[in-house]
């Protein structure tokens, strides 16, 4: 059937680096876009929206704005942390279906490597933030953070490490063909059990890596599409929530993707079970477990269960997901994942992914962000996308 | 038991919960309820987060709770436990754990609150297994 769609993605890029000493932050910001707007068969003539999170610098996208040589109609930077891509595309969507710009370039970009982060350090939102007081001395590591979302998931349904770990063995399954992944040996459950417990329960292997580098997305027109061949992509529904502590009354078994999902599910007229593919962000192997129960795909408390025994494993499993190898073994720019989260998904529905790993026949597709702690405050989005002619 | 204390950085604070910080360092846990639609919130505020009401108010907690959830961070120079603590009142607090070993903390362990001091000399609620 032809689905009728508001905007495509037309182009994506995924820069290669993983630690980008000799370049600076806008000039990744600037290969990205110019791989993307290449990718698309466009120029930066051509782009009037612009959107980005805060790992550009400067107020807002202004300065990117400058850099890159933008005239522009709308501009959104909107700063939901990983998911912000996510975030970004629909809103490019409806901007594009309001008819206030027809090319919108989106660009992450970041370089923590280069600047000495081996670890993820609890993140300093600064003395006016309220709950600054109430956290920040006890040591909220990130690692941690997600470890009490796996301990507490754990208690409720009894999920397990061994459970968790398959889902690092299908990302290292993928990863093997990637050749620039940085994790590319194949793991097995006994190997992410037996590596070192970095924050209870969570081991090492649990853990995405750290990278540098970025990637951009360019959405468009369905009139600018008509010109651009057959590899765009049609956007069929998004959807974004925002999840915190509710002033005290918490619950860490699950995500904002519970409201997410369903309303980019609604907005495509498609369900789980449609999905031939799904990038499921991936910080940590805890954070893939909780967002594959919020969205749908098994019932709340069954992820341990569902993805294990291979079931993510492209060729293997019923739910081939983030055949990239994703931010457990390939590359978690700016410790911002959602980004290339949507760049796979899109070379799925091209198939353009590695013949390896390539979903056969992939229609439609699935792309999830998180941004921020899901056992604190965070963004989630999700991406219900199409293949040209879905 | 005895380890190696951390440094505690000490909390920032301000006109909202200056009062929270005032009650621990003379050893007691303090929590902001609301007068209008009686809901207990934390972090403490001036504006109920359920009702949007600024009647708000400040009472002394009873210290107890659970252990919601926790996590042992054991490769840190000295390793320590976070958690998250249901207390008794309804709400759950960010915190650590200590005076335990950490090889006996479970998920709804009765705890009960304790505090260290910060570097400046502010006071930390913690809470211990009872």
């Amino acid at each position: 059937m032809t689905r009728s769609c508001k905007a495509y993605i037309a182009g994506v890029y995924e820069h290669p680096t993983r630690k980008a000493t000799d370049k600076t932050l806008t000039q990744l910001h600037a290969e990205v876009a110019i791989g993307a707007l290449k990718d698309a068969g466009l120029t930066m003539k051509d782009v009037d929206g612009y959107f980005c999170d805060s790992t550009v610098p400067g107020l807002g996208g202004l300065v990117m704005a400058e850099y890159l040589g933008l005239d522009l109609s709308y501009i959104d930077t909107t700063e939901t942390g990983g998911s912000s891509y996510l975030v970004h595309v629909g809103h490019a969507m409806r901007a594009i279906a309001e008819g206030k710009c027809n090319v919108a370039l989106i660009t992450l970009a970041g370089r923590p490597r280069a600047e000495g982060l081996t670890s993820l350090p609890a993140r300093d939102t600064g003395n006016d933030a309220p709950e600054r007081g109430f956290e920040l001395s006890y040591g909220p590591a990130v690692t941690n953070l997600y470890a009490m979302a796996a301990m507490r998931h754990m208690y409720e349904f009894g999920t397990t490490s061994e459970q968790l770990a398959w889902i690092k063995v299908a990302a290292s399954h993928h990863a093997q063909h990637n050749e620039h992944a940085m994790l590319r040996d194949v793991v097995t459950v006994e190997d992410v059990v037996n590596s070192p417990l970095i924050a209870d329960p969570l081991h090492r292997l649990d853990c995405c890596v750290i990278s540098d580098g970025g990637g951009a997305l360019v959405v468009v027109s369905p009139e600018i599409a008509k010109t651009l061949g057959d590899r765009n992509v049609k956007i069929l529904g998004q959807g974004e929530a925002v999840k915190h502590l509710n002033g005290g009354k918490i619950d860490l078994t699950y995500t904002g993707a519970v409201k997410s999902g369903p309303s980019a599910f609604s907005e495509a007229n498609l369900k789980p079970s449609d999905m031939d593919y799904a990038s499921i962000y991936d910080s940590f192997t805890i954070t893939v477990l909780e967002t594959i129960e919020d969205l749908g795909f098994c019932e709340k408390g069954q992820g341990g269960k569902f993805v294990s025994d291979g079931n993510l494993i492209s060729g293997v499993g019923k739910l081939p997901f983030n055949t990239d190898g994703g931010g457990l073994c390939n590359n978690h720019p700016s410790n911002r994942g959602g980004m290339t989260k949507v760049i796979e998904a899109v070379r799925q529905l091209r198939g353009e992914a590695h013949p390896a790993v390539q979903v056969p026949n992939c229609e439609l597709a699935l792309a999830h962000g998180t941004g921020g702690q899901i056992s604190q405050r965070h963004g989630s989005a999700t991406l219900i996308l199409g293949r040209n002619d879905a | 038991m005895s380890r190696e204390e951390r440094v505690y950085a000490d909390p920032s604070m301000n006109m909202e919960n200056e009062e929270y910080w005032k009650a621990t360092k003379q050893g007691k846990l303090i929590l902001k309820k609301c007068d209008d639609c009686g809901e207990t919130h934390f972090f403490p505020r001036i504006i109920c987060p359920h009702c949007q009401s600024s009647n708000t108010s400040w009472y002394e907690a009873s210290g107890k709770g659970r252990i919601y959830s926790y996590s042992v961070v054991r490769r840190a120079p000295i390793p320590y436990a976070i958690a998250y603590v249901t207390l008794d009142e309804g709400v759950s607090m960010l915190t650590n754990l200590v005076d335990c070993d950490f090889d006996d903390l479970a998920v709804d362990k009765e705890v009960e609150v304790t505090f260290r001091d910060t570097e400046g000399g502010e006071k930390l609620p913690m809470f211990r297994p009872v």
